[in-house]
């Protein structure tokens, strides 16, 4: 029972200011200027995602899916683009104006990359924001952990080893995804083990330098088997270079499950990523079991970061640069990160896809070199701006 | 309510093989304010994480005669609430979401905060004169501020028992007496219970009803402050050499120069 409201002493509000503690404090306190004086109930609204930010996402989003449909090397009108989107919708019969071949490649060839783009993009970042919640860490990324490794590796394993023996990668066996999770597990748990070898206190680099590590040690048992099987080196470097397929909508079918479970599970917890940010002390004695919903976040963005690796390979820097370009624009609440990060993530990655097709056609630059390109330079811009969290 | 708010029984805890708490027996009344003093490395903190439910201490300790064994983290959430030595002061969050974080307990498990907890927030910044700087954010305030806002956290909990490890060791003096007024002008209009620890000795004794001091994982003494602010108790479990003034609230302790 909350005593302390139940028995509130009646009066004027200066009735209940403390006796000894004087109206206005002096030292550090802010002048109440520039805003009226909030009572009970006034505009101060508790941090949660706004409408106008949900809206910018959806329409990042479809703007990515327009442009990504349209751009190519024949380039289609995006009036006609988005006619033809819409008439995939039940109940809608636009004329677009287009042609049955020029049909074929929006439906048959450029929406599932896009598709596949928005799926991989939202879950790398939605799994960034989430890995960064639950290790209480800026940096923390499925690539700096040794997620993406650990899927990379087991995935290789896989191919060479006979799991995903005579397909071609594009048309992913189902055996691909099973074998990234188990491998993305397997990783985040050494580098979480090898992190709290540190102790209790861990600090933000002694996570960030296990993780280095792990990836380091599977990055090497890659190699490895990739030396042992030169045949199959082909396959999986492009694999590894990142690159979104365009294998119809097999791979989208395929990543969509992941991608719903990620999703459902990660943004339920959005509330509770703000709470666990206090640490596991004080989020235990406010009533939650932080360990047991880090151990459930954990095998979520794994599953998700796995299921994107499965599909598209080592593409990096999405979970970093797309959740803190939120954090910093719309504010640092897990309620606003996580559904952003999805949108904003989704939407990155289908245009960057857009830049890595065009930008030297008719070859194409790998998408990952592309992320890695822009992710470098932004990395630093995020050490400058969260270098408090190591002081 | 029956029996006492808080009642530890022959408390033994170790960590790492070594023993921190060697049997400590602690009951502290509803509406009184105990506080544990002791040389550092005594166990304070531990003795008060146990009371939290931070620690592993099978059956011995209850609160309002509940085993806190048997109560579920959320109940437990709501009757007790602790403000944390040095609490995290997570990087960009407001004053408003914050406190907030205290109704923790009452929101459902991946549900959203109701209007019953905004208003319950608003009233309790309200109260601790916190109302400007609700949007402010935790980081930006100062340290005598801060403590409010973690103060408003708890009280935010509607627990009745306040947990306060170490509240004023990061405030100047001048705040630490705004706090620890604060506090207890809060346990007598609300009848909350009180149990702290400190590491200053006149300031515990003038607040405290009753000090207990721990000692090598044990009770050494407890009582009102006169009783265990004694130059003979303090000289031999602090190693300390101090003289003991008569202040108007409690034995003042001095520390003196040995020569």
């Amino acid at each position: 029972m909350p005593a302390e409201r139940a028995d509130r002493p009646a009066g004027t509000p200066e009735a209940s200011r403390p006796a000894g503690v004087p109206a206005a404090p002096s030292g550090g306190r802010v002048t109440r200027g520039g805003r009226p004086p909030a009572g009970p109930g006034a505009t101060v609204r508790p941090a949660g995602l706004r409408t106008r930010w949900l809206l910018a996402g959806i329409a990042a989003v479809l703007v990515a899916l327009v442009a990504g449909v349209s751009l190519g090397p024949v380039s289609l009108p995006p009036g006609s683009v988005a006619a033809e989107l819409l008439n995939l919708l039940p109940g809608v019969h636009l004329d677009s104006g287009l042609t049955e071949r020029e049909i074929a490649i929006v439906t048959e060839l450029r929406l599932p990359r896009v598709v596949l783009g928005l799926l991989v993009g939202g879950l790398l970042a939605l799994a960034g924001g989430c890995y960064q919640g639950v290790f209480r860490n800026p940096l923390a990324d499925p690539y700096l952990l040794g997620v993406a490794a650990g899927a990379g590796l087991a995935v290789t394993a896989a191919i060479t080893l006979g799991a995903g023996a005579g397909g071609a990668i594009t048309g992913m066996p189902v055996t691909i995804p099973l074998a990234a999770f188990v491998g993305s597990l397997g990783a985040v748990a050494m580098t979480y083990g090898l992190g709290a070898a540190g102790g209790r206190d861990r600090s933000p680099a002694t996570l960030i330098l296990a993780g280095v590590a792990v990836s380091a040690f599977l990055a090497a048992g890659q190699t490895y088997l990739l030396q042992r099987h030169s045949d199959s080196i082909q396959q999986v470097y492009s694999w590894l270079l990142g690159r979104l397929a365009t294998a119809g909508w097999h791979d989208v079918r395929l990543v969509l499950p992941y991608f719903v479970l990620t999703a459902v599970v990660v943004l339920l917890h959005r509330r509770e990523l703000d709470v666990l940010s206090v640490g596991d002390d004080e989020a235990t004695s406010l009533g939650l079991h932080p360990q047991r919903s880090r151990y459930l976040l954990i095998a979520a963005a794994s599953l998700g970061t796995a299921a994107a690796v499965s599909a598209s390979g080592l593409i990096g820097f999405v979970g970093i640069i797309v959740p803190h370009t939120v954090r910093l624009l719309a504010g640092s609440s897990h309620r606003v990160i996580l559904p952003l990060s999805m949108l904003f993530g989704g939407a990155f990655l289908a245009l960057t896809d857009v830049v890595a097709r065009t930008a030297a056609a008719p070859a194409e630059i790998p998408i990952g070199v592309v992320t890695a390109l822009l992710g470098g330079p932004f990395f630093v811009l995020v050490l400058r701006t969260s270098r408090r969290v190591f002081s | 309510m029956t029996g006492a708010a808080v009642e530890v029984r022959d408390l033994r805890v170790e960590l790492g093989g070594r023993p921190i708490l060697a049997g400590v027996d602690l009951t502290v009344a509803v509406g009184e304010w105990v506080t544990v003093i002791g040389p550092n490395g005594a166990g304070k903190s531990t003795l008060l994480r146990a009371v939290g439910g931070l620690l592993a201490a099978p059956g011995v300790v209850s609160l309002f005669g509940t085993p806190i064994r048997s109560l579920r983290r959320r109940d437990r959430a709501r009757v007790v609430a602790t403000v944390a030595q040095s609490p995290v002061v997570p990087a960009g969050m407001s004053v408003l979401d914050y406190v907030l974080l205290g109704r923790t307990p009452y929101i459902p498990p991946l549900g959203r905060e109701s209007a019953a907890d905004l208003a319950a927030v608003h009233e309790v910044l309200d109260r601790l004169d916190l109302m400007d700087f609700d949007r402010r954010e935790l980081a930006t305030l100062s340290g005598g501020e801060r403590q409010r806002v973690f103060l408003a956290r708890a009280l935010a909990q509607g627990a009745t028992l306040l947990l306060l490890d170490e509240p004023t060791s990061a405030l100047d003096i001048g705040h630490q007496q705004e706090v620890l007024e604060l506090v207890d002008q809060l346990r007598r209009a609300h009848g909350l219970t009180v149990l702290a620890t400190m590491h200053d000795l006149s300031v515990a004794g003038e607040y405290a009803d009753r000090l207990v001091l721990l000692a090598d994982g044990r009770v050494a003494a407890a009582g009102p402050p006169q009783e265990v602010l004694t130059e003979e108790l303090l000289s031999r479990h602090y190693r300390a050499h101090v003289r003991i003034v008569q202040g108007d609230h409690g034995p003042l302790v001095v520390p003196i120069r040995p020569r």
